[in-house]
């Protein structure tokens, strides 16, 4: 046989292949168009509107016009506060995943509980929150029951992400640390927490993006209302966010223009999260490029 | 990289001369007292991580199991009567609604999520595989309220304009929803599976004349199968836990969804919705307790069965 023919066979599984190529290509265009579809329409929706004086104004109960000054306030101190709680602990213990750890069934075990509990679903924080502190200390719905339960959320999650980011740390760089004498501590502070800044950073502004928008544990622990002023820092005052807002006017609130501060909160959620998520990464990358060189 | 050291040391310093005796020992002691704080320190840490896993079981738990005290076991677990003014608490319909919700929301979303981590893993050139990721991450970032907004002012319309029914919501509606939601956390982790496999069978396949499409669904896809089959479990947490995005779509009614455009409630809606006004001691709120220790329940086992996977995946590899 001189020349190579095609069989049957072989033809079409080519123009299957082709077809499937095309059809994983046509998909992917498919999901990118609906999630800039999904951006443009919350931002489109919300944008114009917003002003300052929307993001600084108190809301009206009862007359158009109100602002979320106090809502948008209390987002930025609940996520602060539980994340004042929760870094700490979080990234502890990542650390001590990654780098103390025997391997053995005591390990697992703390692994299962780890896993477990970032797989509790958010309203079941909320629900402990409410026992915790609207039952148990008898304190109601407030910012600081709010911090503390949003921070049970969180830790998990930044475990998680801080035991990869330091798990990626390479072997050589320890040795050597340990070469030259150091502590266990010593090398963690020195070498492998430097080394693993860019992970924990950016997981912390991930797991902070979420808080920012968690909403159910919020509901259940800092309650619907305000104490109607602004910049109150009282850890005992209710402690509605922005999220929760956007559910109150949606559902409850008898403003005429309901629909338009809710697309306007919507905007401002959607845009402060991809700001965590981005902009803090800017400086990291600048400076991992720059080591790179 | 490879300076040597005795460039650093200035040549008159004497490195081997030991210092004063009574500062170095302090100076190690406190090396060593920060290095055994610090111990303690990561050891406490996870510890307390460990605590709130069980402060979630125990107040959880607790106030579960009280509704046992009023109403018995086959009440709660096979009545679809949920009328809690009138002391029936059968939890049926929500656990049934919550299970179909599940299935439909992954029919939806394991298909096109799988296909685009296939895309991204194994087809796309690297400029859109690295546009595609971050692109995708944008999609986790967005607050599942703001999606069960869209849902209500844009999806529920467009759904009622296409079927003609006068109600929007129901199962449909948030099982859409909630597959926009899940689809990134199944793509990313599908797509690391896929992409883990390694080199040589996918070239062990192409030596054998195998198109792409064939190494595809015969070699990679079945190669990385446990991996996807986590990663479609790690959606279904997400999906069962999800309150926010699906209670403003689903239309919050205590019954079982015999269509898809039946207002319903599932186990998280139900409990958000009415946890806010009952009295701590009352059936009532020990019956949504017990839908809570559910959720954590079916969470675990699911939780419990990736790690079992995984360490099967292991064992053979």
């Amino acid at each position: 046989m001189s020349e190579w023919t095609r069989t049957r066979k072989m033809q079409r599984s080519l123009v299957y292949d082709r077809l499937a190529t095309y059809g994983f290509y046509g998909l992917g265009i498919l999901v990118l168009l609906l999630i800039f579809w999904l951006l443009l329409t919350i931002l489109g929706k919300g944008l114009p509107g917003l002003s300052l004086e929307f993001l600084m104004k108190l809301p009206e109960d009862m007359d158009p016009g109100g602002g979320i000054g106090p809502v948008l306030f209390n987002s930025f101190y609940i996520l602060i506060l539980s994340l004042l709680i929760s870094v700490p602990i979080g990234v502890g213990a990542g650390i001590y995943m990654a780098e103390y750890a025997p391997p053995n069934k005591f390990t697992e075990v703390l692994r299962i509980c780890v896993e477990s509990l970032s797989s509790v679903p958010s309203i079941v924080f909320g629900m402990l929150g409410l026992a915790i502190f609207a039952e148990y200390f008898q304190i109601g719905l407030t910012i600081l029951g709010g911090a503390v339960s949003l921070a049970f959320l969180n830790l998990p999650m930044l475990a998680r992400v801080t035991e990869e980011a330091v798990r990626a740390v390479q072997n050589d760089v320890k040795n050597a640390s340990y070469a030259l004498g150091m502590t266990k501590f010593q090398c963690i502070r020195t070498v492998v927490i430097p080394m693993a800044m860019q992970g924990i950073v950016t997981g912390i502004c991930l797991v902070a993006g979420r808080a920012f928008g968690e909403s159910a544990v919020i509901l259940l622990t800092a309650g619907l209302s305000t104490s109607g002023e602004m910049w109150d820092f009282n850890l005992f005052s209710p402690g509605e966010t922005l999220a929760v807002h956007l559910w109150y006017v949606q559902s409850e609130a008898i403003v005429e223009d309901a629909r338009q501060i809710a697309d306007k909160s919507a905007a401002v959620l959607v845009i402060v999260v991809l700001m965590m998520n981005l902009l803090f990464r800017i400086p990291l990358w600048i400076s991992n490029r720059r080591l790179k060189k | 990289m490879s300076t040597p050291v005795q460039q650093y040391v200035p040549k008159e310093r004497q490195v081997l001369t030991p210092p004063a005796k009574r500062r170095r020992f302090s100076r190690s002691a406190r090396v060593r007292f920060t290095n055994r704080l610090f111990t303690y320190y990561f050891w406490f840490s996870i510890l307390a991580l460990c605590l709130v896993l069980g402060l979630v079981i125990f107040f959880i738990g607790k106030t579960a199991f009280l509704t046992f005290r009023d109403i018995s076991f086959a009440d709660f677990f096979l009545s679809f009567n949920w009328t809690p003014e009138e002391e029936h608490y059968g939890a049926a319909a929500f656990i049934i609604n919550t299970l179909s919700l599940t299935a439909l929301t992954l029919a939806l979303a394991v298909p096109v999520s799988v296909g685009l981590a296939v895309l991204i893993a194994e087809i796309a050139p690297g400029w859109l595989k690295n546009a595609m990721r971050p692109i995708l991450d944008l999609l986790v970032g967005v607050p599942s309220i703001v999606y069960g907004y869209l849902g209500l002012t844009v999806l529920i319309p467009f759904l009622r304009r296409l079927s003609g029914e006068n109600l929007g919501d129901g199962l449909l509606a948030a099982a859409l929803v909630l597959a926009l939601m899940v689809l990134p956390t199944i793509c990313r982790i599908s797509d690391d599976a896929i992409s883990a496999v390694p080199k040589k069978y996918r070239e062990a396949a192409y030596a054998m004349g195998s198109t792409r499409l064939q190494v595809m669904m015969r070699v990679v896809i079945p190669a990385a199968g446990r991996g996807i089959i986590a990663a479609v479990i790690m959606g279904m947490t997400r999906a069962i836990g999800e309150t926010m995005a699906v209670v403003m779509v689903i239309g919050n009614t205590a019954q079982l969804a015999k269509s898809l455009f039946t207002p319903a409630s599932v186990l998280t809606s139900n409990i958000v919705m009415q946890i806010s006004n009952v009295e701590f001691d009352s059936t009532w709120n020990y019956a949504l307790h017990m839908m809570a220790f559910l959720l954590l329940i079916i969470s675990f086992v699911l939780i419990l069965f990736i790690r079992y996977l995984g360490r099967k995946g292991r064992e053979q590899a």
